[in-house]
């Protein structure tokens, strides 16, 4: 009876598939929905929103254009920041590490995840206010040195925040790189610098690409890091968000700003999705 | 930003945490008790609802929690718990840097407040957008019109109806650390320049449209609560020709003035009281310019889940015993002549809480109109993502 077979497996499917379904069609699709019927209306005298159809709220997008620039600046320096202190990080745990610790030292890097963000930030409030490092720094004679509420300080506390969710890909791309392929390398004569850029960098690019989406993608959303460490002054979309959300109560103008994120995001995936793939596809060939 | 009132807690919570300790030991009365720790007249009110005094009936009517709307470091953290202790209702603090902010929380709905701390200039608008209630008088009998001063109080009724009780007024002046600023600073315009010199770095300004514009506003010689394009636009220039030489823009900035990370600050009353009785080098100056004054007030959101506990609560900081001690802890002057009788001289001569009547006179108190301007909100948004 195969017809009923097929039916009891729809049926089964749809009832797995069906609490992830509602899940996002509930907390994904309808807010979004609601997030695009809110930016084509119009901010109520009051604040909020009534209803209008009116491109204003798009047209009105370039005055925030210094927040979109430094997030689309800030995420990708941030993000690539990560990558460069990730990456040796990430090929010592996976190449050169000890197996026997590997697993401790793999878990080392999680272990901050532990403690909320906003705790750790606080933590670096103090470190880099006067009571920290500038205090230090006046023991040996350099007075009033200013580091919290810098673009440094955001950029530290970004590098900081995100370095595991680097780190992570870029480990697992590392770990399962068959060592063959560098003995192989080795054999042919290929000296261990030529074979890092011409087998283990190459191999490891989708852990790469893995993590620099990841990390951009979070980073053009982050609000907290350039709120506490940059003092209100360095301002990103997130920040704008809150502002047009929480102060001025614009929430067609909020809404219209989130969508063009929702859709420069949606942009930037697809690109690194495409060379990621690419990259991996290429390779997997090469490897048959 | 939700959290426990329990750092910088004064001796008087060790006090109370003893007290208690002895009343669970029997080793004194509930009486005594409740005579040392100021909670007799609440327990008085709530004993004539029948039933009440009885422990179990009461967490049964006014709940195990509430959650109040306020301002940061503006309440003596023991009063919270001493209010604990006396109704078993835990209060869940929630800080705000302005009232915009929780204009817009209320508005989105779905805060949980059961009471919040709304700035006189917003109440007609609360009113007009049904988003808070007419208060019954009868369930405050601790509150009472007779001793307010109306000058402070008056924007609490609306159409002869009481909406909000207030808890005090104030100003908003200067604060700067003169161990770091030699220069005298008297006026706004001084805070601007200063901060773009001798306080390069060290000088911050609320997250907040109302003082950080209404200051810039005054500093330009035009008024506070000015909404005329050409002003805020020459305020506008002054504020991005400032920003660069910020340390901050932040309404809770005790703490960096505390570290000495921050050298200059707009500042409340009661801010600039802590700051003084804990750092004296922290000097508090009204602009002679002008600048604002104030009275923040005590209302209960139409969406109240335990408006109980929020009268409850409203009661208890309205006996002007518990008023007089938050006084002392925040440092805010206050608006009740009962309360001024109670309160020591040192606090009451105070010139940073109770100045000169004369340096009061160029203040302005703000404008329903400066909450709702677009003008003045895209305005802060311009300058702060400038």
């Amino acid at each position: 009876m195969p017809a009923a077979t097929n039916t009891k497996r729809n049926l089964v499917t749809a009832a797995l598939v069906a609490p992830a379904a509602a899940w996002l069609m509930i907390f994904l699709v309808l807010p979004f929905i609601a997030m695009l019927v809110f930016a084509f209306g119009e901010r109520a005298p009051e604040g909020g929103y009534q209803a209008a159809f009116t491109f204003a709220q798009f047209a009105n997008l370039p005055t925030r254009a210094a927040a979109f620039w430094n997030t689309l600046v800030l995420a990708p320096i941030g993000a690539l920041a990560c990558l460069l202190i990730a990456y040796p990080v990430a090929y010592y745990l996976a190449v050169k590490a000890n197996p026997r610790y590997r697993l401790i030292l793999v878990s080392l890097v999680v272990v901050p995840f532990w403690t909320s963000l906003l705790v750790r930030t606080y933590a670096w409030m103090y470190i880099l206010g006067s009571r920290g490092i500038p205090n230090l720094l006046s023991v040996i004679g350099i007075e009033d040195v200013r580091m919290l509420n810098t673009p440094g300080a955001v950029l530290l506390g970004i590098v900081y925040g995100y370095l595991p969710l680097m780190i992570m890909p870029i480990y697992v791309s590392l770990e399962k790189l068959d060592r063959r392929l560098l003995e192989a390398s080795a054999d042919l004569g290929a000296k261990p610098v030529s074979t890092f850029f011409g087998v283990t960098l190459p191999l490891s690019l989708p852990g790469v690409m893995t993590g620099v989406a990841l990390v951009t993608i979070l980073l053009l959303g982050e609000y907290l890091i350039p709120q506490l460490l940059g003092g209100g002054k360095v301002f990103f979309i997130g920040n704008a968000l809150v502002d047009l959300f929480l102060q001025s109560r614009n929430w067609p103008f909020g809404s219209a700003i989130a969508v063009t994120l929702v859709a420069v995001v949606v942009v930037i995936l697809m690109v690194a999705m495409r060379i990621a793939f690419r990259v991996a596809g290429t390779r997997q060939v090469d490897l048959v | 930003m939700s959290k426990w009132y329990r750092e910088n807690a004064p001796i008087t919570a060790d006090q109370l945490s003893d007290e208690l300790m002895r009343l669970k030991r029997g080793s004194v009365t509930r009486r005594h008790f409740l005579g040392v720790t100021g909670l007799g007249l609440a327990t008085a009110v709530l004993a004539r609802q029948p039933g009440l005094f009885n422990s179990t009936a009461f967490a049964g009517d006014l709940g195990t929690q509430m959650s109040i709307a306020t301002w940061p470091n503006y309440h003596d953290p023991a009063t919270f718990e001493a209010f604990q202790a006396a109704t078993g209702v835990a209060v869940e603090v929630n800080v705000f840097g302005s009232n915009e902010e929780m204009l817009a929380k209320l508005q989105a709905g779905g805060t949980g407040w059961d009471l919040f701390v709304p700035t006189n200039y917003t109440i007609s608008t609360y009113v007009k957008l049904g988003l808070i209630d007419e208060l019954d008088l009868s369930k405050l009998p601790n509150y009472d019109a007779a001793t307010e001063t109306a000058r402070f109080t008056n924007e609490g009724v609306v159409d002869g109806k009481t909406y909000a009780v207030p808890k005090n007024w104030g100003t908003t002046g200067i604060a700067l650390n003169s161990n770091k600023i030699k220069t005298p600073v008297t006026s706004w315009k001084d805070f601007f320049e200063i901060a773009m010199t001798e306080a390069d770095g060290r000088a911050m300004v609320h997250d907040y449209q109302l003082t950080t514009i209404g200051n810039a506003l005054v500093s330009l010689g035009f008024s506070f609560n000015s909404i005329k394009p050409d002003e805020l636009a020459k305020a506008e220039e002054l504020l991005i020709k400032v920003k660069p030489h910020l340390y901050a823009i932040n309404s809770d900035y005790q703490p960096s003035m505390r570290a000495t990370d921050a050298w200059m600050t707009m500042c409340w009353t009661n801010d600039g009281a802590q700051l003084n009785r804990d750092m004296p080098e922290i000097q508090f100056v009204l602009g002679k310019d002008g600048g604002e004054i104030w009275s923040d007030f005590y209302a209960i959101p139409k969406s109240a889940a335990n408006k109980a506990a929020g009268y409850a609560l409203l009661n208890y900081l309205m006996a002007p015993e518990n008023a007089m001690k938050e006084h002392i802890a925040n440092g805010a002057p206050t608006t009740d002549s009962r309360v001024l009788k109670l309160l020591p001289a040192d606090v009451t001569g105070n010139k940073i809480v109770y100045p000169d009547e004369a340096s009061l006179t160029p203040l302005e108190f703000g404008a329903a109109v400066t909450l709702t301007d677009p003008g003045r909100a895209e305005l802060m948004a311009r300058f702060k993502s400038a």
